[in-house]
């Protein structure tokens, strides 16, 4: 539960394009199925993603049922300096991770 | 292997509600009003036009709980040429939107790659804002073979 996983490069050259990619372990209901005695599932979907480089928004994603399960969302980035990458999920039910991954820039 | 007991379970269940897996007789009219009104509810009353944008999705989808999507945007990527968003819709599903992506300049490339579920054979539309304002927008048709949420019936 709750567990997610980001894959940034350790280290690149100063103004490069990287790709970072996110998953996150979640199982997106879509709160259109039921159950086989007919009661609805709720909805239970993560909404949001989004990436902050040192503090500042780098990227925004909202999800919707359509998203798969375990939603991955892979983007790019410009490497700009050293720091931090932080990642934030929200969803329904109060869901919210984060995870965070160190970057050197050289 | 269903036994007995969970046959008349299901049985019994498919009995109490017999109208929820009914779709309704309009039920294309409502999906298309659904897909035009998500598609609005982004663009505005904006013109979206074609080109720039590249949907990249298999064309035959064998299973559409997880479907591979990837959208490219040409553009520059500066301050004052950018992608600012990347919308996907799907013609088909309940819901249309699939992921709504806000970026900038510092994105470097406007790449988004994701999964969605697609729920029926039809039209898969990626839209992009550039930040001048204006829409461009590709659309991929995809056969889909298995049907992500389709039990329950569409709509």
């Amino acid at each position: 539960m709750a567990r997610v996983v980001v894959s940034v490069p350790p280290s690149a050259k100063k103004g490069e394009v990287i790709e970072i990619r996110t998953l996150a372990s979640h199982p997106m209901e879509t709160g259109f199925r039921h159950t086989t005695t007919g009661e609805l599932i709720p909805r239970d979907i993560i909404t949001t993603l989004v990436c902050t480089y040192n503090g500042a928004e780098i990227f925004r994603a909202a999800l919707h049922p359509a998203v798969s399960a375990n939603p991955l969302v892979t983007f790019n980035t410009v490497a700009t300096e050293s720091g931090t990458l932080e990642f934030k999920w929200t969803g329904d039910n109060g869901y919210s991770v984060t995870a965070s991954a160190p970057i050197s820039v050289v | 292997m269903t036994t007995r007991r969970q046959f008349l379970v299901i049985a019994a269940g498919a009995l109490a509600a017999p109208a929820r897996a009914q779709l309704p007789p309009n039920v294309a009219q409502l999906r298309k009003a659904a897909f035009d009104q998500a598609i609005r509810d982004v663009v505005g009353a904006a013109p979206v036009r074609s080109g720039k944008v590249k949907l990249d999705m298999p064309p035959l989808v064998d299973n559409g709980n997880a479907v591979p999507v990837t959208i490219t945007v040409e553009s520059p990527m500066t301050a004052t040429d950018h992608v600012r968003a990347i919308h996907l819709f799907t013609e088909k599903n309940p819901q249309p939107r699939v992921i709504g992506a806000t970026l900038g300049p510092r994105a470097g490339r406007a790449i988004l790659t994701t999964r969605a579920r697609i729920a029926d054979t039809g039209q898969v539309i990626a839209i992009a804002q550039m930040s001048d304002g204006s829409f461009y927008s590709d659309r991929v048709e995809v056969v889909v073979t298995l049907s992500a949420c389709l039990e329950e019936g569409l709509i």
